[in-house]
Formats: C-alpha cells, structure tokens, sequence
C-alpha cells in the first residue's frame, strides 16, 4: 500500500488519541505539600520536561516512550519533552539514582532555570526499588535533589504518568496569588 | 597440543566440576587455562561469557563445529589470570569490569582502563573477597589519544537530547566524517550482581527482570532455567509454551518499535507514529491477558506466574492477524521510500568477519550473516518442537537491520499463532526444590543471546549471578560501523543497533 493511500486512510478513520485522564488527585495533594513553602509562578498551561535516566532498567523510557505517542498524546496537553535543561521547567528523573550518574543527574538541574520541579518517576527513583542499597546506588531521588512529585510504579502505566504530570500543570499553572493563570 | 581438537576433547582434559548443568563445566589450572588461550587462537571456538566469582574466573565456549558448549574456570590466589583478550576481543570489555567489580587482573590485557567503576563508589573492587583501598576521587577517563590535521572531537553524554539511556559517546572527526567513536558506558551501573547475592530465588527472579526492562521476559526465562538447571527440575509442559507466547510478544514489540524509532531518525516521523501505536495494542494486549503492560513478574523459577484464557487465546490471534497485516503495509510504505532508503542503504555497515570475532548475535549479527539463535542453537522447549525459520542478510548496514526485524516479526508472529494452536494443558508451575548447585541457561531475547550463570547455596539463595547480555558484543561492533560515515548519521545507525545500556552497565 502506498503512503498516499495509508496517510487518507488513517485520515478517514479519525484519532487514535484516547481520552486523557483527570489530574491526580493524591499528586495535587503531594504537590500541594512540597510546594506549600516555596514561590509558586504561574506557567500557564504549558510544561517543559527534561527526562534524565539516572540508572533506570529503560523500563520507565519504554513508557515515556508511550505517552508521546499518538495513543496518549501528552502534547495536547501542552507538556513536551525538550533536548536542553535550559529549557525546561521540569526534571523527570527515572532509576534508583546510580553515583556514576549523580552528578550528569545534579548538572542537569542546576542548568535548569527556575522555577524548577523534580518529579522521581517509578519505583526506583521513589526509594531505590529492588536496587536499593549497596555501593552503586543513592536510593531515590530526594537523596540528591528536592522531589516535588512521585509517581510510582514498576513502571508506572502511561495513565499514571499522564495524570500525574496532570496534577503537575494543575499546581504549576496556578500563580502565586493562587488564581488559576489560565483563568 | 594445536590442531583439530574439539572443544570436549580438549576441556575433558581438565577436572571436571560435578553439579554444573546442563552444560559441563571444567576446571584448569593457570598453566591449562593459558594453553586453552593458545588454542582459541586456532579453533572456532566463541566466547559466550566471561566473569569472576571469588577468586576463580570462568568463560563460557561453544564449539562452532559441533555446537558443543562448555565452562572453563581457572582459580587467581594471586589476583591475575592470562587475558583473552589478545585471541578474543569481544573479553576486553568484561575483563575491564571483572577488575572493576573483582579486583582481579587480566595479565596481557593492553586496555587496563576502567569500565565500570568512574570513581565514584567510595570503594574500589567492591565484589572483591578483600575490598580494595578507596578510590582518591572520580576517575578522568583518559580517552584514546588522536593525532592528525584538522581533527576535532564532539563529546556526547551521558545526558542525550532525547528519551535514552545513559552512555558517552566520544566523536574524532574530519570535517563531517567520524573517523573514530569511542564509547564510555557505566553510568547506569546499579551494583546488579552485589545484589543479587543472597537472594532467595523469587526475589533475584524479580530482579533479573529488571536488568533490562525491555527484555525482561527473556532475561526472566534465562534466570528460571539456570535456576531449573541447578536444582535438577523440568518445568512443566504448558510452562515452557506461555514463556515462548510472552518472548515471541516481546520480540515484536521491541522490533516493530525500533523499526518506528529508526525511521523517525532519519526525519520520518510517520513511522514511528503507526509502530507507536501498534506497540500501545500490544502492550495493552499484555496487560489485558496476563495483567502487565511489558510482562514483568510473569515468568518465575518453576515455570509461569499467569496463564492464557479461551478468551484470551482468542484475543492475541486477533492480534496476530491485526499486526501481521499492518505491519507488511508499513513495510510496503518503507520499500517504497528511495528517499528514506537513501539514508538506510550502506549506511553503519558492519563487517561479516567483525561479527563472527565478537560473537555478535542478534539482529545485529544476523544483518551480517551471522546465523546463530539460541532457540535453534543450542535450543530450548518449546522451540524444538515449533517450526520456524531464523532469516539471515549479508549486507551488514542499517537497511538490512532494518527487514531483519521485519523478517524477525513475521517469524513470530508465525510462531505465536503456532504456540495458541498447540499449546498443551496442565499445571503451570513446579516448585523448585531447595538444594545447591550450579545451572547455566541460553535464551534468544529480542537483541540476541543472553547467557545467565548461577550458583545457589545449599539453602536455596543465589550465591553468585552473572547475567550477560546480547550488546556486549554489540557496543563494540557500533564504534567499527560508524567509522567512515557522517556525525548525522550517528543516531541512524545507533538505533539500528539499539544496544542496552542497563544490560551491560549492570
């Protein structure tokens, strides 16, 4: 079958895109906490991610992987995966933090510019999973860096992790005088 | 003693270590394990693994004439063993890590660089019976020195610009072209094998499928059938047959996916789109059927954790049916594209003969005309009992990795039809009796052949597990096929490959 001919008919047969969940609402919670002593700033509807693999099993980036598909379609959301920390206003990090990772891990987001997030995606970046303890390992995110989100999982669903980069717009586009920017 | 000598004929030489299914293992002194060397040098003999256990090193080899495979171990009181290195290149990598993680010296290894330790674990040799003093600080790397006019160097990594692993990659260019890459690996370095020792069997089978998480069925059947191997158990008829449905699935959606992901790198994002999605119907098949989107924890010594109702048999041959047709469309639209052939076509070309010196299995050995499958060779149930045919391209670049996968997928597509047909009844799992010994397993993941050893204590807990996987004869072969082509076309080839980073930074 030719290009043309596949291209009219996934054209004809509409969206592949199922519907998006609803925020988290145990994320928005999380957040609400590890933001609570912090200066918000309104983002508006829009979210700059920038993954780093801090010793994942490459699970969690299979699922990454997945929700920047046409199925799940993150973007529509206005939350996209950029190449520079510079630009981008949030750290998703997966793996139980391996020390030969930490510091490409903490340059990362020192090149970030705030306001800045840490969400720890998955098990082992929430404690160190079944690779905790050891010489090799931190354990977790938060041995190194400020967690603002968890989401857990081994790997977490796409669903898990759409709606909880969700709850992550939800806070984020609320401004510091807590009026909704977008409003 | 050089000449036509078989592997058994020359291994039977030594002492042979009683316990150590299913494959024999001997034992040599410094001076056989030295002639063993001597030997490698004009037999067919690959080598399959390589790793310390203790103080003792053992290699793993088959006899490409006879498919005969055997372990050969020398025990190092003094910390040293002669290096393989010089008659099988492929050990270089592993005979850095063994000194990383073990502290034991490969004598002839010109490459004494680190691998896996960067300086960074506050102890050096940390598998080691003695623990080594604790390193000054983080290791600089001393990357292989460049000389000539204008040369110039781009540094990548670990962090890449997109959703990957974790790796370094060091370019020396002339102009647009590479005319060197050298790969830094060992970030991702979790301390897998320290983990692993002391575990009851269950827990150890839960981390071995997480060494690589896109393979963690197939790594899972190699650590069930290690386990099976040394405790002397069979697992049940129908087990065997739900662990080949779950690998073949596993297999198509990793190669349709690198098919998508391939294409999208050289600027056709259409594929990767319809293989995303064709990947999501899969995945969501997995967890609708057996309750995990990529198959963790379904595979566990003994046999299978899950099982495939009438409903869901009738489900995955709707599967079946549904990718085998879309799949050979995309395929069509591929065969159809000069302009993406373009790209494709010579491209990341790896040398037949470079293949066959590494070993290198897979697609990425397969595309170079290396024949060799675990489940023909040495063959594993249920496959001995399934008719399939494993496909094989000599031109070596990214286009033939390309219908490598694509044969790859029809092939299982066939099998699994094949599986559902004929899959027999009974029980799905045995218990594994709690007694010592030590089981070696072959298994074909979707990037090749993994080779897990294990030893268990008398008691039932791993005492030592070595998982080795595919890409560490695959990684080599990426820095040869680069040479000579342009920075641009670097993620092409490197995704072509899809080696992993997990599996072998371990």
């Amino acid at each position: 079958m030719s290009l043309a001919r596949l291209l009219f008919r996934e054209l004809l047969r509409g969206p592949r895109t199922i519907e998006g969940p609803l925020p988290d609402p145990l994320g928005i919670e999380q957040l609400g906490r590890a933001l609570g002593e912090r200066a918000r700033a309104g983002l508006g509807r829009s979210l700059r991610i920038r993954e780093v693999d801090a010793g994942s099993c490459n699970g969690c980036e299979l699922e990454i992987q997945a929700v920047n598909g046409p199925v799940y379609d993150l973007e529509r959301f206005g939350i996209h995966f950029v190449a520079s920390p510079r630009h981008a206003d949030v750290l998703l990090v997966t793996g139980p933090v391996s020390r030969n990772m930490a510091e490409a891990l903490r340059r990362t987001y020192d090149a970030m510019p705030s306001p800045k997030w840490v969400v720890a995606m998955g098990d082992c970046a929430a404690d160190g999973g079944c690779f905790a303890g050891g010489y090799a390992v931190l354990g977790g995110v938060h041995h190194l860096l400020p967690v603002d989100l968890t989401i857990p999982g081994c790997p977490p669903t796409p669903l898990n992790l759409l709606s909880g980069l969700l709850a992550l717009l939800e806070v984020a586009a609320v401004g510091s005088d807590g009026q909704a920017s977008g409003a | 003693m050089l000449g036509n000598v078989t592997l058994m004929e020359y291994l039977g030489g030594g002492r042979a270590v009683a316990g150590h299914r299913p494959w024999p293992r001997y034992s040599l002194d410094e001076r056989g394990w030295r002639e063993m060397v001597h030997q490698l040098s004009v037999s067919d003999w690959t080598l399959l693994g390589l790793w310390a256990d203790g103080t003792e090193v053992h290699a793993a080899l088959r006899d490409e004439e006879n498919a005969a495979i055997a372990v050969a171990s020398v025990g190092c009181p003094d910390r040293r063993y002669p290096s393989l290195s010089g008659v099988r290149p492929a050990a270089i990598r592993l005979e850095r890590a063994i000194h990383d993680l073990y502290g034991l010296t490969a004598e002839g290894l010109e490459d004494q660089r680190p691998w896996l330790d960067h300086g960074r674990w506050g102890q050096s040799a940390p598998l080691a019976i003695v623990r080594g003093a604790p390193p000054s600080g983080p290791v600089v790397y001393p990357f292989l020195p460049v000389e000539g006019e204008s040369l110039h160097q781009i540094p990548v990594g670990p962090v890449h610009a997109g959703v990957i692993e974790p790796g370094h990659f060091r370019f020396t260019c002339a102009g647009e072209t590479v005319v060197r890459l050298e790969e830094r690996l060992g970030y991702t370095h979790k301390g897998v094998e320290g983990h692993m020792a002391g575990k009851s069997l269950i827990d150890a089978a839960r981390l071995a499928g997480r060494i690589s998480g896109d393979s963690t069925v197939a790594y899972a059947i190699a650590f069930a059938r290690a386990a099976e191997a040394a405790t002397g158990t069979e697992a049940p008829p129908r087990a065997h047959w739900m662990r080949a449905l779950m690998a073949e699935l596993e297999r198509v959606a990793n190669h349709i996916l690198d098919f998508g992901a391939i294409c999208n790198d050289a600027a056709f994002s259409f594929m990767l789109a319809q293989c995303t999605v064709l990947r999501e119907r899969i995945l969501s098949v997995n967890e609708l059927c057996f309750g995990h989107r990529l198959l963790m924890d379904t595979v566990i010594p003994g046999g299978v954790a899950v099982d495939v109702t009438r409903e869901g048999s009738s489900i995955l041959r709707g599967l079946v049916k549904e990718l085998r047709k879309r799949v050979r469309r995309l395929a069509d639209v591929y065969d159809d594209m000069p302009s993406l052939q373009d790209r494709t076509v010579g491209t990341g070309i790896v040398q037949s003969s470079l293949a066959h010196r590494f070993g290198a299995g897979g697609f990425v050995g397969r595309a170079a005309s290396q024949g060799g499958d675990a489940r023909k060779v040495p063959g594993y149930p249920p496959y001995d009992d399934l008719d399939f045919e494993v496909p094989v391209h000599p031109e070596g670049d990214v286009n033939a990795r390309i219908w490598q996968r694509l044969e790859e997928v029809t092939a299982s597509l066939a099998l699994i039809e094949q599986i559902l047909e004929r899959m027999p009844g009974g029980p799905l799992h045995k218990p594994i009796p709690t007694r010592g010994g030590e089981g070696m397993a072959l298994v074909e993941g979707f990037r090749g052949e993994i080779l897990l050893w294990l030893r268990l204590s008398e008691v039932g807990r791993v005492v030592r597990c070595h998982p080795r996987d595919p890409s560490w004869f695959q990684w080599p072969l990426l820095e040869a096929a680069i040479e000579g082509n342009i920075v641009a076309d670097f993620p092409l080839c490197n995704k072509s490959f899809n080696c992993s980073y997990s599996g072998v930074d371990l």
